[in-house]
């Protein structure tokens, strides 16, 4: 039998198709979730399909937004306690996970190799992966060159908490001249700040953080975030699918 | 429902809009309530009163009016309904509790203010509820700002009266609210006509009480480890305390309370075993705020025990029984009311203690700390409350939402997640 995670998040999908003995990952996916939670199952089960896994030779465990929209599933289990089984066999042991998710970012204390507690964010985007995609679109510029021209900027502050006044701010920054790079700078301390801000809430007993969704890609992220914690900060390249790995462990 | 439009024509409502409301409520009522299974068959009772809310006891309110009775308004717990009954008056409970009435109450108040006041100010000014019609006079208290300054704005429209709460409990502030209860009695005395003797406040005193000892017998089933009845129809229950005639309320729910007992002999539970007890502590839900009642109970958990206003705090303490002379007993209202733990007070470390007490009591796994929008009181509160917890070694969960549904997924995740914790600790 397969162990399959589906991880249907605001922004993108992700499944891991996970060995019977649930140590190896066979296959893994990363999709745009698109308009359509449904669309996107199926376009799932198609991609297991091809992989000669279907229904009947796996154990399949939804998580995510998305989650109820997947009907072949067995079991639906919060993104919460999938992050946490997945950060938990990417990390090794016991810590606390940073999620930035495309809608919410949650901080996930893992104490014995159980959640202990969790905290996400407020029902606003400030401090997720939408504020970053906004002010991205709002500088001209991907995703990924956000990271580059922040990290040779110097931080300018955005003081709005709020992602619609944020985005005014930032129009005015670059009307009044400031460098691309220094305006990045300031967006991706805006949602480090935030995301610091939640860890203190948050106040785990953890000595290190472990990054997972979309943002695990950035090693400066993840030193930004690192310097305001005062607390070492690691990630993983699989991190991204630390959801869809904990589901297929939980399957 | 039977037809009150011409009642509801007689007391100035907007019918149009009033109707887009009545359309929703049995759909809603339909999907928390009637999809439950194996409910208690005295539920039928308050699905009832629930079907007909705007219409039945509206009109009983009515009939005692034309008698020459005067029906009096309230928004808190802190309102001592003794005094308005010993004055051969009626207390109601007021229209809050639902999305509907915010957008009314938003044209008058910041958006920032909590939704139960957004919603009763709302409720009155766009003619949407029976009780706000039918009330002679409102009484508000002074227990936050939000709704200090909206009595202003209620009283251009409607008499009200304003009872000045203390915000701390010295000996200063308890003699303090003792005075207000006697100003509010001769306020009372002076709108009704009637006086106020000890014989009667004596006979109030005692049909408060036994409203109070009615709904701790209910909660008491939820000490269970089988639960007979669910939190969602306990909270139900609570919400129509508020509503209905005192003496039918206690007596209907007594008799509630003899099927639980026959259902606590049988061991029969509403819930599957292993489901998680939960403890909602916060804010109030004003009928028909079920949300996360609905969540909670549909995620894999039971509510056991509300300390909210809607819960223990509404019935817990009673009132002394013994004393015959006005003054002691005004003493003795403000015994029980001051036994209050309300977060308009500094300090309330009390609630603390009570929530701590009511979590051994009902044996409870999780705590969800759940405020209303904009309820800084509470919000605040929240810190000390979310800190003694975690040092008790109790889970919580802090939940802040309003009555729209637009958070309703975010708090399934929340709430899911939550009970997934409880379940593999």
């Amino acid at each position: 039998m397969y162990n399959v995670g589906i991880d249907i998040g605001s922004t993108a999908a992700k499944a891991v198709i996970m060995s019977e003995d649930k140590k190896e990952i066979i296959h893994k996916l990363l999709m745009p979730t698109g308009w359509s939670s449904k669309e996107t199952a199926d376009m799932v089960l198609n991609w297991m399909n091809e992989r000669g896994v279907n229904t009947e030779n796996s154990n399949i465990t939804a998580t995510g937004y998305g989650r109820v929209s997947v009907p072949y599933a067995n079991k639906v289990i919060t993104e919460i306690t999938c992050h946490g089984k997945g950060a938990l066999f990417l990390n090794g042991g016991d810590c606390a996970i940073i999620d930035i998710g495309g809608q919410d970012t949650k901080i996930i204390s893992i104490e014995n190799g159980v959640v202990s507690n969790f905290l996400m964010n407020d029902k606003c985007s400030a401090g997720t992966g939408r504020f970053l995609e906004i002010m991205a679109n709002t500088l001209g510029v991907s995703l990924s060159e956000i990271f580059n021209l922040a990290e040779q900027g110097e931080e300018i502050s955005i003081s709005s908490i709020c992602t619609v006044f944020a985005e005014s701010e930032v129009i005015s920054l670059i009307g009044k001249g400031c460098s691309k790079n220094d305006i990045a700078c300031g967006v991706v301390s805006s949602i480090a700040n935030k995301v610091v801000n939640l860890c203190g809430k948050h106040n785990s007993r953890s000595e290190s953080y472990f990054l997972t969704g979309g943002f695990c890609d950035s090693e400066y992220m993840c030193r930004k975030l690192s310097q305001k914690l005062k607390k070492p900060v690691v990630t993983n390249q699989l991190a991204r699918y630390a959801g869809a790995i904990g589901a297929s462990l939980l399957a | 429902m039977a037809d009150y439009r011409q009642m509801w024509k007689d007391l100035g409502m907007d019918l149009e809009l009033h109707d887009q409301l009545c359309e929703v409520l049995p759909t809603a009522f339909g999907d928390v309530y009637l999809s439950q299974e194996d409910r208690p068959e005295s539920m039928d009772y308050y699905n009832f009163v629930v079907s007909e809310i705007h219409g039945v006891r509206p009109a009983e309110l009515i009939e005692s009016q034309k008698k020459g009775g005067k029906v009096f308004g309230t928004f808190c717990v802190f309102v001592p309904d003794e005094i308005i009954f010993a004055a051969d008056a009626i207390a109601t409970g007021l229209c809050g509790g639902s999305q509907f009435w915010v957008p009314g109450g938003e044209k008058v108040l910041p958006t920032n203010t909590c939704p139960l006041i957004k919603a009763s100010v709302g409720a009155r000014l766009e003619k949407t509820c029976p009780f706000f019609r039918i009330a002679d006079m409102f009484v508000g208290e002074t227990t936050c700002d939000g709704k200090k300054k909206a009595w202003e704005i209620l009283a251009e429209d409607v008499p009200i009266h304003v009872m000045d709460m203390p915000q701390m409990k010295r000996q200063k502030d308890l003699d303090a609210w003792t005075n207000e209860i006697s100003i509010f009695k001769n306020k009372v005395e002076e709108f009704t006509g009637n006086e106020v003797t000890s014989e009667k406040l004596s006979q109030a005193i005692k049909l408060i009480n036994d409203k109070r000892r009615a709904l701790k017998r209910l909660y008491e089933f939820r000490k269970n480890e089988n639960l007979p009845i669910s939190g969602k129809d306990v909270l139900l229950i609570s919400q129509i305390a508020f509503y209905d005639d005192p003496t039918r309320f206690a007596s209907m729910t007594n008799k509630l309370c003899d099927e639980l007992d026959e259902r606590v002999k049988n061991n029969i539970s509403v819930f599957t075993a292993g489901t998680k007890r939960i403890m909602l502590t916060g804010t109030p839900m004003a009928i028909p705020n079920w949300k996360l009642h609905h969540i909670v109970e549909t995620s894999g958990g039971a509510v056991v025990v509300e300390e909210t206003c809607t819960g223990t705090r509404y019935f817990e303490n009673l009132v002394d029984e013994t004393k015959t002379i006005i003054d002691e007993q005004i003493e003795a209202l403000t015994d029980r009311y001051m036994k209050i733990n309300c977060a308009c007070f500094t300090p309330n470390t009390g609630r603390i203690d009570d929530i701590l007490r009511l979590a051994k009591e009902y044996n409870v796994d999780g705590i969800i700390d759940v405020n209303l929008k904009f309820c800084n009181l509470y919000d605040t509160e929240g810190y000390f409350v979310e800190r003694a917890l975690k040092e008790a070694g109790i889970p919580v969960l802090g939940i802040e939402t309003d009555y729209t549904d637009q958070d309703a997924e975010q708090l399934r995740t929340r709430v899911g997640a939550f009970i997934e914790m409880l379940s593999n600790k």
